[in-house]
């Protein structure tokens, strides 16, 4: 389908800003009057506050007041996991317990240093098997794990048991969770290889580049909160419950944000800003927050550590028949999320075993906040089963590319233990594009190639999300200048998803991009609801509102041309920004002339009403706001039906040094599978920056903690061993296969974390391709590993580890 | 109940049962860290962007925090103020220095640039701003200003690196949107529009 905007380049407009450094983020506001926090956070890895005595802090000179938790929360703590504000019960180093606020940092600093706080030292845990072991301590204050609805519970195992899987047995306890599909004995006795083994794959920080800071102040009993967000108006609508403000008494302003990658997509995540929040309402001033990296680091999130236990059996002919899969979730100190499950979903969706078993226990530790992170679970889970794929093809005399193929999920499947419908699938389209464009069969004769020390290896690995969502509202507003206002509150987190959904809405009043103003960065301009932005949803939930508002938009426009110009709304069409006869296009009106005569006209072309029920309180503030101030397109998003997945494939050539342990990334390719194509240069940044997120997973990130004391031993950039341009590859090449998808009106779907799955997965095949088909079961593959490896050192004398070194 | 009488009541058991117990005061001292105690500011001049200022500073305050906060000059980030990400880089007799190291007292005889100080008298934009925004390089754009003022000091140095001497010479910037191949597309861009 030719199309106006979708599928072509253009320049979003906060990208001026961002290379002349005019765009601001949280920290680059300030405030007359405006005064500094600082936090004191606890030293201790599980502990309860006894006592505080800021007395001599609080008579300091250039000192405001103080923040503690029972301000916070006057009738107790919530008793569940999940960040806190502040809090008397940290259950890991560098949990926030109070804020002081003063004239500078410095007099903040000085007078923190004057507070004595008394804690009780409870026990703690680094790792969740110490935790299962009968006397292993417990992360949370009334047990190591919370149950949904029941609250905080105690998960033992006898010590048999955890020294059993340590050894790489399948476990035998019970589990917090099962789900299966399919006969999972008779697809195993069906199979003719079978793979059973232990793995793990290690937490490791979000580390978004810009550290949590906010400013807040209020002004006429309003907040307004400066903050950054993944989302905006689906993070201030969480936000102003956590601060516990009316929704319609928040303003949230957020032009730009430094990364989230899953970590700032919902208020929960970030309910630190609560503080500058609060703050600022006790001593009555504007409280800016700067936040640290260390800080950062500490309350920022982490991915889920898995340690799991996997049996894959294939049939002759290469089908995986079944996939057993158990894991136990390091859910860190603030409780995770379902990685697990998610990453037995991924399985199931790309591979299409025939039958799959879960069994997973979430188990707590005092280390960082675990939540959502690039792809939760469907990335952990790439690195592991991509080489088991490899070894199994191998064995079955099957190439390393047809086992791919022979398994790959395609429109009219199902996936996942609901067997939910794909809306569209096209990932075998995706193979064969990947594998013409990197010329994979031609590689062959180069796989396993020495050169001296150095050896090659050849990786594929295929990624998935499920990306897409619905059910939210779009508004879309015109004035007498006949300029389209896409009012937008997806939120800024550098994807741009923002920008290019809303040429949707542009595509269908065939508006010249020049005549679009895209309303957002703060919530007082009145925007409606969205989902949270992250699950790679965005493009598929945005595009289908404001296509919705738009062609709201649209059909009044025709109404009220047929009314004043004669006939009936059908005989109308629109182009070159008018609405004419499409017998006669001379007889017809401008934009302009139409939104003005909506203006005069009023009601539901003015939002005053028949506004669609189902709007939600959000968007029915927004709207309430805008009515009768200029001509309105409004929608409420009906439910779509199906599973909209977001697939990448890569492959990728390295050059490993047996006598470093170190590899090159010779090649790599990255083909999108993500319906249609809304913006090609969005898309290639989405897949590049996912491969650099997938090298970080497959070999260098986690983060590592002092099992004696329970310190952070990685707060840095440096020590999280975040990629950076020499760990890459010269060149990532990319691709896609822009076939559109039925549920989306124009095909669209989402594609930011499989693209970190695929890379993770063929780079993790590429190793052990390197390595003779030596399976490391890990996340990352560290350096060492591979030396110990070369080097003989038996896999068995690597203990399972979270938090810590493994090999 | 209340809390805060259940705690208080919770304290006289724990300090009754002699319970182990810490302090923050005494948990600062254990660990040598300092804190800082006052401060004298003392006026210096500095050369930012062409332009003399006359700026008080502290004499531990670094050139980020001046150009940040005393000069109004957003546009140069923090992203770790340890010396990891970059984020903060200007340039300094255009050498690209990460001016969240450097103390602001120690530049009173040199040339420091930052990124408001690339567009031209007419608002143009830098090359290698114009080829960032062509190549779409940034992302979430908090580590932008930092690699905008990476690739000035290569190109003025080296203005036809090749695709790997580029990547050499802002491997100091860390991109944890994992930008990296835009940016190099935009420096490969850049010596284009300049060359
Ligand atoms: S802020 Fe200066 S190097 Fe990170
Ligand atoms: S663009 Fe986000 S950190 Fe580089």
């Amino acid at each position: 389908m030719a199309y106006m905007h979708i599928g072509k380049d253009f320049t979003p407009p906060d990208v001026p800003g961002k290379v002349t450094g005019r765009i601001k983020y949280a920290e680059d506001y300030t405030r007359e009057g405006m005064v500094y926090a600082r936090l004191l956070t606890s030293p201790i890895p599980h502990a309860r506050v006894l006592d505080i005595d800021a007395s001599a802090a609080l008579a300091m000179e250039g000192v405001h007041g103080i923040l503690t938790a029972d301000d916070v929360y006057p009738d107790g703590e919530p008793q569940s996991t999940g960040l806190k504000i502040l809090t008397n019960e940290p259950t890991l180093v560098g949990e926030p317990i109070l804020a002081l606020a003063a004239d500078s940092e410095k007099i903040a600093e000085t007078a923190i240093a004057a507070i004595s706080v008394t804690f009780e030292r409870l026990p703690f845990v680094t790792d969740p098997l110490d935790s299962l072991l009968p006397d292993g301590a417990d992360a949370y204050n009334g047990g190591n794990t919370f149950v949904f609805r029941q609250g905080f519970a105690q998960e033992k195992w006898t010590a048999d048991q955890v020294a059993s899987m340590r050894a790489g047995n399948e476990p035998t306890a019970e589990p917090q969770q099962t789900v299966e599909y399919g006969d999972l004995e008779a697809s195993f006795a069906a199979s003719s290889y079978v793979y059973e083994g232990t793995f793990t794959n290690a937490g490791y920080p979000h580390m978004s580049m810009e550290p949590r800071s906010a400013l807040a102040y209020w002004e006429d009993g309003k907040l307004y909160l400066y903050g950054g967000s993944q989302s905006l108006t689906a993070f201030a609508d969480g936000i102003a419950g956590i601060i516990g403000v009316p929704k319609a008494d928040l303003v949230f302003i957020n032009e730009a944000t430094g990364g989230g990658f899953g970590q700032r997509a919902r208020a929960g995540s970030v309910p630190v800003y609560g503080v500058p929040a609060k703050l600022s309402q006790k001593i009555n001033r504007p409280v800016m927050m700067r936040v640290t990296r260390e800080e950062e680091f500490t309350i920022g999130g982490a991915r889920q550590g898995l340690t799991g236990w996997i049996k894959v059996g294939f049939k002759p002919d290469g089908v995986m028949a079944a996939c057993d899969l158990w894991i136990v979730s390091d859910n860190g100190g603030k409780g995770g999320g379902a990685d697990a499950y998610s990453a037995a979903d991924c399985i199931s969706v790309l591979y299409q075993a025939d039958a799959v078993r879960f069994r997973g226990t979430a188990i707590g530790t005092n280390t960082a906040h675990r939540g959502a992170q690039r792809g939760p679970g469907q990335n952990q889970i790439a690195p592991i089963i991509s080489p088991i794929l490899d070894v199994a093809a191998d064995e079955l005399g099957i190439s390393r590319f047809d086992i791919r193929k022979i398994n790959t999920p395609m429109n009219g499947d199902v996936g996942g233990p609901q067997r939910t419908p794909f809306t569209s699938a096209y990932m075998p389209e995706a193979l064969e594009m990947a594998r013409e464009q990197f010329g994979w069969d031609e590689r062959q004769s180069r796989r396993r190639q020495q050169n001296g020390s150095k050896v090659i290896g050849l990786g594929i690995g295929q990624g998935y999300h499920n990306a897409g969502r619905s059910g939210m509202d779009g508004i879309v507003m015109m004035g007498a200048d006949g300029r389209l206002k896409v009012h937008n509150g997806v939120g800024n987190l550098g994807t741009y998803s923002y920008a290019a959904v809303s040429r949707a809405a542009a595509e269908v009043l065939k508006m010249p991009w020049d005549r679009v103003d895209i309303v957002t960065g703060r919530t007082d301009l009145h925007l409606p609801i969205t989902s949270p932005q992250d699950g790679s949803n965005s493009i598929f939930t945005n595009t289908r509102t404001f296509y919705g508002a738009a062609q709201d938009m649209l059909a009044k426009m025709k109404e009220i041309a047929a009314n004043d110009l004669g006939g009936a709304p059908e005989d109308y069409d629109i182009s070159n920004e008018r609405v004419h006869q499409i017998a006669d296009d001379s007889v017809g009106m401008s934009f302009g002339e139409v939104a003005a005569r909506g203006m005069e006209l009023g009601g539901k072309y003015t939002g005053e009403a028949e506004l669609p029920e189902e709007l939600a309180e959000w968007t029915q503030i927004a709207a309430d706001r805008l009515a009768g101030t200029g001509f309105m397109g409004i929608f409420h998003d009906p439910r779509h039906e199906g599973n909209p997945p977001g697939f990448t494939v890569t492959c990728c050539e390295i050059e490993l040094d047996k006598e470093t342990g170190k590899f090159e990334i010779l090649d790599m390719i990255q083909i999108a599978e993500a319906g249609t194509i809304m913006h090609p240069k969005g898309m290639d940044n989405q897949l590049v920056g996912g491969a650099v997120w997938g090298i970080g997973l497959s070999a260098l990130e986690q983060h590592l903690y002092d099992p004696q004391n329970g310190i952070p031993a990685s707060t840095g950039y440096w020590q999280s061993k975040v990629p950076t341009y020499l760990d890459c590859p010269l060149k990532i090449d990319t691709g896609w296969v822009d076939l559109p998808d039925p549920e989306n009106p124009v095909g669209a779907r989402g594609v930011g974390e499989p693209a970190q799955g695929s890379v993770s997965a063929a780079l993790t095949a590429a190793i052990t391709d390197a390595l003779d088909g030596h399976i490391f079961g890990a996340s990352p593959i560290t350096t060492s590993m591979i030396l110990n490896h070369i080097a003989g050192t038996a896999e068995e004398a690597v203990e399972l580890a979270q938090n810590n070194y493994r090999g | 109940m209340n809390p805060k009488l259940t705690r208080r009541r919770f304290i006289k058991g724990v300090i009754a049962s002699g319970a182990a117990a810490t302090t923050t005061a005494a948990w600062y001292s254990a660990t040598g860290q300092e804190r800082p105690s006052g401060f004298v500011e003392r006026l210096v001049r500095i050369n930012v962007n062409g332009q003399v200022r006359n700026v008080d500073v502290e004499p531990q305050e670094t050139l980020a925090s001046t150009l940040r906060y005393k000069l109004g000059l957003t546009g140069t980030k923090l992203g770790c103020n340890r010396g990891e990400c970059g984020a903060c880089t200007v340039l300094v007799n255009d050498v690209p220095t990460y001016a969240c190291s450097v103390l602001t007292h120690s530049f009173k005889n040199d040339r420091i640039e930052t990124v408001e100080g690339l567009e031209s008298a007419n608002g143009d934009l830098h090359p290698v701003q114009q080829a960032f925004v062509e190549e779409l390089a940034p992302q979430c754009g908090y580590c932008t200003p930092g690699q905008v003022m990476a690739a000035v000091g290569l190109l003025r140095e080296n203005p036809a690196p090749t695709r790997d001497e580029a990547r050499h010479a802002l491997s100091g910037n860390i991109c944890r949107c994992g930008s990296y191949d835009s940016y190099l597309d935009g420096v490969m861009r850049a010596a284009e529009l300049i060359g």
